[in-house]
């Protein structure tokens, strides 16, 4: 990696500074290096990107708006503030743009069936609405807390055609269900290609999809331009694994940005309840990477808490750790009820129900817009809808639906 | 001793023309106690070599019945200290039996490798076989076991080619374990052709010992593996009647230590040890 720019990773072996890597069983690397090889063809023949842009265009329905959002700004009476739109691409959140990606690189590797893992489930929705419309086989994994909590997204999965299968170990949340879909894995590698859901991962993963979520920043960039003639102050975006927000700050790293990325604290950072890996964990190795995460003394991962079931992983995107070593990117807490408060405003002042992903990375604006003058730009990634949140936020505020 | 107590063994029983028998069981399953009688009992019953699982929260490579070991010896307070002390008890009465931990990487990188690769030493261990580090990731610990004089165990698999195998020999020592099925431990037997066909493919490019494992349950496959091969390795089946004596506080029912030790003596027998 050059000293001057903060885009140029991973490198040949798969790192950013000492995160990432390829910490898989050795049935899977000669897997993962032919995945490589394909990647890198891909990315080089222009049929591929025609390929991917059309799907993006026509079955995604890019680009996002640009949307300024007017009252919630007033409201706050500070930095002027834009949320990127990315709930309302098809099938609600960002997810799909990876899922696109990744399905057509499995296309040309030859690859018939298809596994994923969920959380929230929306990228076990994304995965199986490209495996509908490729006409592939679909087998998603998920924890069977996260089923009984997404409840909608699971009868949405089985309408597209998928196998959605409970993960009844550990903690039954996202970090069992990567286990078992890496275990399916392993045991189907002729067939099968593994969407992974996030930038994290064996290498080439973390890479190849924030490339493939890359597109949400090189169009914010273009629409910043037309609106206001010039670059943002500052970008917002929360992380879970983190790729809605490698996806909009890759873009912009070496530019004279201010860039947030907001961790999901849960009941606080002095608890033991909260899914924040940098804030409150330590460099360690899972599921293929070298990256922070929550684990005990003894390297034992812990279980993570959100009431945000896509922030609810002990770890996050290898970049991301190397991001926030360097200092390029910072990163913040935001608690469950921050969250849901940020959930409410948002669906009362601009008609937007968020993703309570999305939701923490509203509330971080909540706290800092205020402070800024009327003259920042600030840009918020708004990742994704909340509609699938509505059972959790009635359970957390007590309502009956 | 490390690597030599490994070396040593594999060239008595190549004088003795047998395969070796590899027992598996997790340390501290069912609770500390329990894992370390069966330990002291498993040379006697003819386990030429000991894998002694390291508990993990996230045992990716291995089926159901690993996963509940390791929960086990979790819920039981199972520490790499722990297990370090148990391989030092195990020391006390048997200095020639060599053990190799079997286990994730992450545990050991949190420990800290120089200080896991001396204290390992130290106590009695004599290899490694880190499932989630792969020949591309050698710098992390197999470069620095080998300079200590540890074992270091590489897997090759049904996915491994010629020379991705090349790749895998470069830092291997002790022996090769190969591993018969992709998929994870525990799961169906393999067959004997295309094993046999892929340990004669490892034998034209190593000197090592060649380990067979994953899907061997019984004597009966254990004897026929052996036929072709250095050692055979038996875990889930011996795990699983650890299960299968266990209450459901999770307390070992008297009989417990015996049923795995006879269950051992019939694979040893199945090698052709006396």
């Amino acid at each position: 990696m050059t000293k001057n720019t903060y885009r140029s990773g991973p490198d040949n072996d798969g790192r950013f500074g000492i995160f990432g890597g390829r910490f898989v069983a050795e049935t899977l690397m000669p897997l993962i290096l032919e995945l490589e090889e394909a990647y890198k063809t891909a990315k080089n023949d222009p049929a591929f990107k025609t390929e991917f842009d059309g799907l993006l265009s026509e079955f995604v329905g890019r680009p996002s708006p640009l949307y300024f959002a007017e009252r919630f700004t007033e409201h706050l009476g500070g930095a002027k503030i834009y949320f990127k739109r990315e709930e309302l691409n098809h099938t609600g959140a960002h997810k799909i743009n990876n899922c696109v990606g990744q399905i057509l690189l499995a296309r040309r590797m030859g690859k018939t069936r298809i596994i994923a893992e969920t959380g929230a489930g929306q990228h076990g929705v994304a995965t199986a609405t490209v495996c509908a419309h490729f006409g592939m086989k679909c087998v998603v994994y998920m924890g069977e807390k996260d089923i009984e909590r997404q409840k909608p997204n699971v009868f949405r999965m089985k309408l597209l055609g998928a196998e959605v299968i409970p993960v009844t170990c550990g903690s039954q949340s996202l970090k069992d269900a990567m286990n078992e879909a890496m275990r399916d894995w392993v045991a189907h590698v002729d067939d099968t290609f593994y969407i992974i859901g996030t930038a994290a991962g064996p290498h080439p993963y973390p890479e190849l999809v924030r490339d493939f979520q890359s597109i949400i920043g090189t169009e914010t960039r273009a629409q910043i331009l037309t609106k206001e003639d010039r670059l943002p102050d500052s970008l917002v975006a929360c992380v879970g694994g983190g790729s809605n927000a490698i996806g909009l700050f890759h873009e912009f790293l070496d530019e004279d940005i201010d860039i947030y990325g907001v961790e999901a604290a849960g009941l606080g950072l002095d608890t033991d309840k909260h899914a924040a890996s940098l804030s409150g964990g330590k460099p360690g190795v899972l599921h293929g990477n070298r990256t922070y995460l929550l684990m005990d003394e003894d390297g034992q991962i812990e279980e993570a808490h959100s009431i945000s079931a896509g922030l609810d992983y002990p770890g996050i995107g290898p970049e991301h750790s190397w991001l926030h070593e360097t200092g390029r990117v910072k990163y913040v807490p935001i608690t469950d009820q921050e969250a849901l408060k940020a959930f409410q405003l948002c669906t009362e002042l601009e008609g937007i129900i968020p993703a309570l992903e999305s939701a923490h990375a509203i509330a971080w604006v909540m706290k800092l817009a205020p402070t800024l003058p009327k003259d920042h730009i600030m840009i918020m990634n708004l990742s994704g809808r909340g509609d699938k949140d509505i059972f959790t936020v009635a359970t957390a505020l007590g309502a009956e639906i | 001793m490390g690597l030599e107590r490994i070396e040593k063994r594999f060239a008595d029983l190549k004088a003795q023309g047998r395969a070796a028998l590899i027992t598996f069981t997790t340390a501290g399953d069912p609770d500390y106690d329990t894992a370390l009688t069966i330990l002291r009992g498993l040379p006697t019953a003819g386990a030429d070599i000991i894998e002694l699982g390291m508990p993990f929260s996230d045992p990716m490579a291995d089926g159901p019945a690993i996963q509940a070991a390791s929960i086990r010896a979790l819920a039981g307070d199972m520490t790499v200290r722990r297990t370090l002390q148990m391989v030092r008890d195990f020391r006390v009465q048997d200095k020639t039996t060599p053990i190799i931990l079997m286990g994730y990487y992450n545990p050991v990188y949190i420990y800290g490798v120089d200080a896991f690769l001396a204290d390992a030493l130290e106590a009695g261990v004599d290899g490694l076989i880190i499932v989630d580090l792969p020949p591309e990731e050698d710098n992390e610990l197999a470069h620095p076991a080998k300079a200590a004089g540890m074992g270091c165990i590489h897997l090759a698999t049904p996915t491994t080619d010629p020379a991705r195998l090349d790749h895998i020999l470069r830092n291997a020592s002790g022996f090769l374990y190969y591993v018969s099925i992709a998929g994870i431990t525990g799961t169906a037997a393999p067959d004997l052709d295309p094993v046999k066909v892929a340990v004669d493919m490892i034998r034209q490019q190593t000197n090592l010992p060649v380990a067979v494992g994953f899907g061997i349950k019984t004597p009966e496959n254990a004897q026929n593996f052996a036929k072709f091969s250095d050692a055979v390795v038996v875990g889930s089946a011996i795990v699983n009647i650890i299960q299968s004596n266990i209450d459901q506080e999770g307390l070992a029912n008297p009989e417990l230590t015996s049923r795995v030790l006879d269950f051992v003596k019939s694979l040893s027998r199945s090698v052709g040890a006396e």
